[in-house]
């Protein structure tokens, strides 16, 4: 049986599924649950000077029947005194030595204060330090959460702050309203921070309601931009997770956080370098229980693939993300349709006619029901000679494994984009397809 | 003709709460029980309501988004090129999703103006839902028909469909208030012409009025969905039968076209001995009665037989157990393999214990004064005729009788022939009106033609087909244009 417990900064952690910091982990009453339910860790809500909320906070998107596919809020940090949220964690981790607390926090930008809170969360049996320097919303607007994290020379004076008076290990939370977020965590790994997590919500407005036109969520008739996350954020982070992972600079563990729902995506964030995983919105949109099948999908998933621990999972995938101009040009695949399988939709031909590359054709349908017996099956056609292999008829077809995209041997050595442009600059002469044809291996 | 106010007076005393007619009821089923042997016990009003529920329950709005996005909006749909009207399909059901309920509705109605009672009582497992590409997948169709009717049903009402342009000076009569004319009139107001409609019936909708089992459209339903079709400005003159109250002559005179839309007559006679006997009743003046009287006014036995074959003795034979007759029998000569009536039509009847019986044919109806029994003989299929189908033969000595209190012939429907040879130049085939495949135009070039009188007998949207391209022939012939075959293949 594999072991899915991961040790994270030297914290063992019986599983890499722990509570994103947002409502679910707002009391020792709610993080208990999670524990009972499975869950191997939780990051509190944010702890600092209570805050006021508004009323409405929360607003989403729908996909057809999907509910919830992004979900937007305004909610501040947490609205309990900072003393109440300590004696609580100290509670819970009296009752739940083997799990993993980490507390979040977020104060006024004064080194005095950063080391009063942090002095206080050393004492209260917390496993962890999580610096809130993400929130994009309310609080950064008092110079807190983003607007830290936003500003590198902030972010590294603050980790530095904390770094003096800390007694357990800090994680940095990285806002992804960034331009680039693999340099904050280069500045906060080398103002001494000991982990990161990332990412935090996205800036969004989440829609515009079509009767009063008050954008959602709508507090007395107004709104306010805020913090976007849920499934749809998903590839956002893992695009950001990996380029974090990549960073010469940064050589601290990653939380993975952003649209976690089940145990793949968990599975894709820590083989781009994850070591835990934070999931928030999930368990706002179902509760706690869910991480029962994160747990168990994993161990079946680790034990298929003959692995012994969830920590050969961290970074598999890492250096399988290359620069564009690292892939090779000389590999082709084209589609293929399965005529057992299509159903006859023409959805691939009219996104390839009308959104990409015009390879499909497709012959009018003839009139007809089926009193006057049963039609022929009406199948859109791959012009394999054009096919130029970029997936869309595969991505529309609704029906699995109907379209395939198989590999075309062109008979040509690999080349990518950089060795093509030094063969360009060697043979100014000879046109790019002939070079191409001859592949890197010639040079 | 009846004046919209008017007709909105009328409109409102003729519906009891439950949708049937009540107005023309007719007076002599007041003493209906001493016509039979033994009637039906009758049930209490919920029972009957609860019998002749609809069959297919409206959507509600978040069951028709959630059916609505099953739909995969194919390309080039096959829903639509087996629908005979051809609307188009992905595009109503992704406007529903869009919460465009308006744009959905009149998606539909543009294509078939008869949208609503086509939602209802298509036969969708081999029309657009039959097509649908989740078949291949053996997936359960969207349910076409039910999105079509929620999204018809929001808006019909009130939705003026389209805003008919300046007369253009030319007037068109229509025979018959039946889909195919109503159909036809709608095109032909696109077009700025003047159109009437006659019809020989107290309300406007034939067969959709009159003809359709009550738990699929009730009459009130269909009258309703004729009001889109007066709101384009269509005059219909009801309770004028042509050939007597209006003549050929004066309409020739005062019409630049004229479209026979008249349907089929009565019920085929069983050529037996008996017919004429209390009890011994057609399909049509059966379900007639019971679209336009109150439940229990309909006279009903407590035995019924049901002969024929078809879609309409499923609907003889539901009507009937669900009016409260006690045993039901279908009688079809041939096997149920052979029979005309779609599968899940012969489903409905088994799941409302109707007794069939098989390769049996009448040969005497049995009373005094009254039905008592009938009289079958069985029968075996012999080898396929022409047309395909084995025809049956009696077994002589395998005769057998049924106590019965009512006999209802469901058999083909007869051809108007009589009214139709009284038009000058008119030619007919098996009694059904010659038409040019492609516009409808008759051999009397005055004369265009399409619905049940020219196809024999098929469903409302096949008629609703006719009509489009008759309406299209009609201008093409008085406007010198070429047709317009705008979305119609039937």
């Amino acid at each position: 049986m594999p072991d899915i417990s991961v040790n994270f900064c030297g914290v063992k952690s019986p599983n890499p599924f722990w509570l994103g910091s947002g409502p679910p982990a707002n009391t020792a009453y709610q993080v208990m649950r999670a524990f009972d339910a499975g869950w191997g860790g939780a990051v509190w809500k944010t702890i600092g000077e209570p805050i006021m909320n508004v009323s409405s906070r929360y607003g989403s998107i729908d996909y057809k029947n999907e509910r919830m596919i992004g979900l937007n809020n305004i909610e501040l940090i947490s609205d309990r005194p900072i003393e109440t949220n300590f004696t609580e964690i100290t509670e819970v981790k009296k009752k739940y030595p083997k799990n993993v607390v980490v507390a979040s926090l977020m104060v006024e930008s004064k080194q005095t204060t950063w080391h009063e809170i942090v002095k206080r969360t050393n004492d209260s049996g917390a496993d962890l330090i999580e610096l809130n320097f993400g929130c994009p919303h309310g609080m950064s607007e008092r110079g807190m959460g983003a607007a830290v994290g936003q500003v590198p020379e902030y972010a590294g004076m603050i980790t530095a702050w904390v770094k003096e008076v800390a007694k357990i290990p800090v994680i940095v939370k990285l806002t992804p309203n960034v331009t680039d977020i693999a340099h904050m965590a280069a500045t906060v790994n080398a103002a001494g921070a000991d982990a990161v997590s990332l990412i935090n919500t996205i800036n969004s407005l989440v829609g515009v309601d079509l009767d009063t036109w008050v954008p959602r969520p709508i507090v007395g008739g107004a709104s306010s931009h805020g913090g976007y996350c849920g499934p749809a954020v998903k590839p956002i982070a893992l695009n950001m997770v990996a380029s974090v992972s990549h960073h010469p600079k940064v050589n601290i563990p990653i939380s993975g956080i952003g649209g976690i729902g089940n145990w793949r995506d968990a599975v894709e964030f820590m083989l781009l370098g994850s070591t835990s995983v934070q999931v928030c919105t999930a368990a706002m949109h179902y509760g706690f229980r869910i991480v029962e099948d994160m747990a168990e999908g994993l161990n079946n998933y680790l034990a298929e693939k003959g692995m012994q621990s969830a920590m050969e999972l961290v970074g598999k995938s890492v250096n399988k993300v290359k620069d564009w101009g690292d892939l090779n040009l000389n590999y082709k695949v084209i589609a293929k349709i399965d005529p057992e399988k299509c159903i006859g939709c023409n959805l691939c031909y009219i996104a390839c006619e009308d959104g990409a590359h015009q390879c499909i054709t497709a012959a009018p349908r003839p009139f007809g029901d089926l009193r006057e017996g049963t039609p022929a099956k009406h199948m859109p056609q791959i012009k394999e000679d054009h096919c130029v292999g970029c997936n869309l008829c595969a991505l529309v077809c609704p029906v699995p494994q109907c379209i395939t995209m198989q590999e075309i041997d062109t008979g040509r050595p690999p080349m990518n984009w950089r060795q093509l442009q030094e063969s360009r600059g060697k043979n100014p002469t000879c046109s790019m397809d002939e070079l191409l044809a001859k592949g890197a291996s010639t040079h | 003709m009846l004046d919209s106010r008017l007709f909105t007076l009328i409109f409102a005393g003729l519906f009891d709460g439950r949708g049937s007619v009540a107005f023309f009821a007719f007076d002599r089923l007041g003493d209906g029980p001493n016509m039979l042997k033994q009637v039906a016990p009758r049930l209490t009003p919920e029972q009957y309501e609860k019998n002749f529920s609809d069959i297919n329950p409206p959507l509600t709005q978040s069951q028709a988004l959630e059916e609505g996005s099953r739909c995969l909006f194919c390309y080039d749909a096959p829903c639509i090129k087996a629908c005979p009207t051809e609307i188009n399909v992905p595009q109503f059901i992704r406007q529903i999703g869009t919460g465009n309920v308006t744009g959905a509705a009149t998606t539909i109605l543009n294509a078939n103006i008869m949208g609503h009672s086509c939602a209802r009582v298509c036969p969708t497992s081999v029309l657009c839902e039959g097509a649908c590409v989740l078949n291949y997948e053996n997936k359960r169709p969207v349910d076409i028909g039910k999105l079509q009717r929620y999204a018809v049903d929001s808006v019909m009402d009130t939705l003026k469909l389209f805003e008919p342009p300046a007369d253009n000076g030319k007037k068109v009569a229509l025979i018959g208030a039946g889909p195919a004319s109503l159909s036809c009139a709608t095109e032909l107001r696109r077009h700025g012409y003047q159109v009437t409609i006659f019809d020989a019936n107290p309300l406007p909708g034939g067969l959709d009025t009159y003809g359709i089992a009550a738990y699929k459209l009730r009459a009130s339903d269909a009258v309703r969905e004729i009001e889109l079709v007066r709101r384009l400005g269509v005059e219909i003159k009801s309770n004028v039968l042509v050939g007597k109250d209006a003549t050929l002559v004066e309409l020739e005179k005062n019409y630049d076209a004229i479209f026979i839309g008249i349907g089929l007559g009565g019920t085929d006679d069983l050529g037996i001995p008996g017919e004429d006997l209390e009890g011994c009743i057609d399909a049509l003046t059966f379900i007639r009665e019971t679209k336009e009287n109150p439940f229990d006014k309909v006279l009903i036995g407590n035995k019924v037989a049901v002969i024929g074959g078809g879609n309409t003795a499923i609907d003889v034979v539901t009507a009937a157990h669900r009016l409260g007759a006690e045993e039901v029998y279908m009688i079809y000569r041939r096997g149920e393999a052979e029979a005309s009536a779609f599968k899940y039509e012969i489903e409905l009847a088994k799941k409302d214990e109707i007794s069939f019986i098989w390769q049996a044919a009448p040969a005497k109806i049995l009373g005094r004064g009254k039905v008592e029994s009938l009289e079958c003989v069985k029968t075996m299929l012999g080898p396929a005729d022409a047309s395909g189908r084995r025809s049956p033969q009696n077994i002589s000595g395998s005769e057998f009788r049924l106590d019965v209190d009512m006999v209802i012939k469901a058999l083909g429907q007869s051809k108007k022939t009589e009214f139709l040879q009284s038009i000058s130049g008119m030619k007919l085939e098996k009694g059904r009106v010659v038409v040019n495949a492609e516009t409808c135009q008759t051999a009397n070039p005055k004369y265009f033609a399409g619905g049940d009188c020219v196809n024999g007998g098929g469903e409302v949207v096949d008629a609703v087909a006719h009509g489009k391209k008759a309406a299209a022939g009609i201008h093409a012939h008085l406007a010198g244009k070429a047709a317009n075959m705008r979305g119609t293949h039937a």
